[in-house]
């Protein structure tokens, strides 16, 4: 076995201070919730809560949120391997008054966003293209 | 991996129950729900097929309380163990930090959880994580069964832990027996290999 094996990642590949925190926080407050996003939550693929921000009016039970959409994610990018995609770049699910959105920030990150009608679809992959380019400005 | 959040000082786990279909992996975790309902504000998510088979996973969130000045908040899943779903299985193993191995004690099951068991060292390995390596626990379940041939513990540990060497708990899923026991192991097994982490 040896060197295939990389044990010390058992903790996370990334580390994220304080201040990178604060910076993640201030994006998805002043790209997303300002913009009229209901609530906004930047998860790793495992499912952990990196960074969270709402409008203060959700009261969604987050954790399983975080935990569905990094499965349904990767799900999804299973499916586009099989067919022969690199990936499928968009993943929006639309509902009668709510709707989410998901978006890869990198390999590790993804950026997930609920939002109503009061914002559309293309002001907000705009919105969130930019917080994912402020997002992987902070390391 | 889990998350260290330093700023608000939470630590995010997952640990994930694996082995053969129909072994009482789903059931720990409703015992879980039942037992500690009060600290789990939201509901046990299901995905699962009309027949009651996990079909991509259980998820339960579990905070534990304070550790070493963090609060720390587990993560609990299930794969589904029917060889059929291999791919969603592997997906669920993805960034795990605690794994409990629930082996299913009947006789007729023996073969079933070595597969298993060789199944999660092939799986782990495809995110560079040894067997060896991650903190583990192996639980042999259906311990109350009185009207089918169980297999001797001793058996189970030659089996399935003669060369992990990790720790073991015989249990009942259904009777509670054990379920408790298990998962505090998985916890501070997981939590110690944070430690370098937590300071
Ligand atoms: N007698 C007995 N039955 C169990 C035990 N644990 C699970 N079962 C039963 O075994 C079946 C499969 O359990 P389940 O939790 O769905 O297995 P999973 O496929 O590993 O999630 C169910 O009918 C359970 O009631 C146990 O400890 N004792
Ligand atoms: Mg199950």
């Amino acid at each position: 076995m040896g060197s295939e094996y990389d044990d010390s990642a058992t903790f996370s590949e990334y580390t994220l201070g304080p201040e990178q925190l604060d910076s993640i926080e201030r994006v998805l407050q002043n790209d997303l919730i300002d913009s009229g996003v209901h609530s906004v939550m930047l998860i790793d693929m495992a499912g952990n809560i990196i960074a969270q921000n709402d409008n203060g009016q959700c009261d969604h039970d987050l954790y399983s949120l975080a935990a569905l959409a990094s499965a349904n994610f990767a799900a999804v990018d299973t499916m586009a391997k099989i067919v022969g995609e690199e990936e499928f770049s968009l993943l929006f699910h639309k509902g009668e008054s709510e709707n989410i959105h998901f978006s890869k920030v990198n390999p590790e990150f993804l950026l997930i966003t609920i939002f109503g009608k009061d914002v559309t679809l293309g002001l907000l992959r705009l919105k969130v293209a930019e917080a994912i380019k402020k997002i992987n400005e902070v390391w | 991996m889990a998350f260290v959040n330093m700023k608000t000082k939470e630590v995010q786990a997952k640990i994930v129950f694996y082995g053969p279909g129909r072994g009482g992996k789903t059931t720990n975790l409703e015992y879980i729900y039942k037992k500690f309902r009060e600290r789990i504000p939201t509901e046990m998510v299901s995905i699962k097929t009309h027949g009651d088979r996990t079909l991509f996973f259980d998820f339960l969130p579990f905070d534990i309380g304070k550790i070493m000045g963090y609060d720390v908040k587990v993560q609990l899943y299930t794969v589904p163990g029917q060889v059929k779903y291999d791919a969603t299985r592997k997906l669920v193993l993805k960034g795990v930090d605690g794994v409990v191995f629930v082996a299913d004690s009947q006789v007729e099951q023996r073969k079933k959880n070595v597969l298993s068991l060789k199944n999660l060292q092939e799986n782990l390995a495809t995110y560079k994580k040894s067997i060896f390596k991650v903190p583990l626990v192996l639980q042999y379940n259906k311990r109350d069964l009185t009207d089918m041939p169980l297999l001797p513990v001793e058996v189970m540990e030659k089996d399935l832990n003669s060369q992990l060497k990790v720790p073991s708990f015989e249990a009942s899923a259904v009777t509670g027996q054990n379920v408790v026991p298990t998962l505090k192991k998985i916890i501070s097994a997981t939590m110690a290999s944070l430690q370098n982490v937590l300071k």
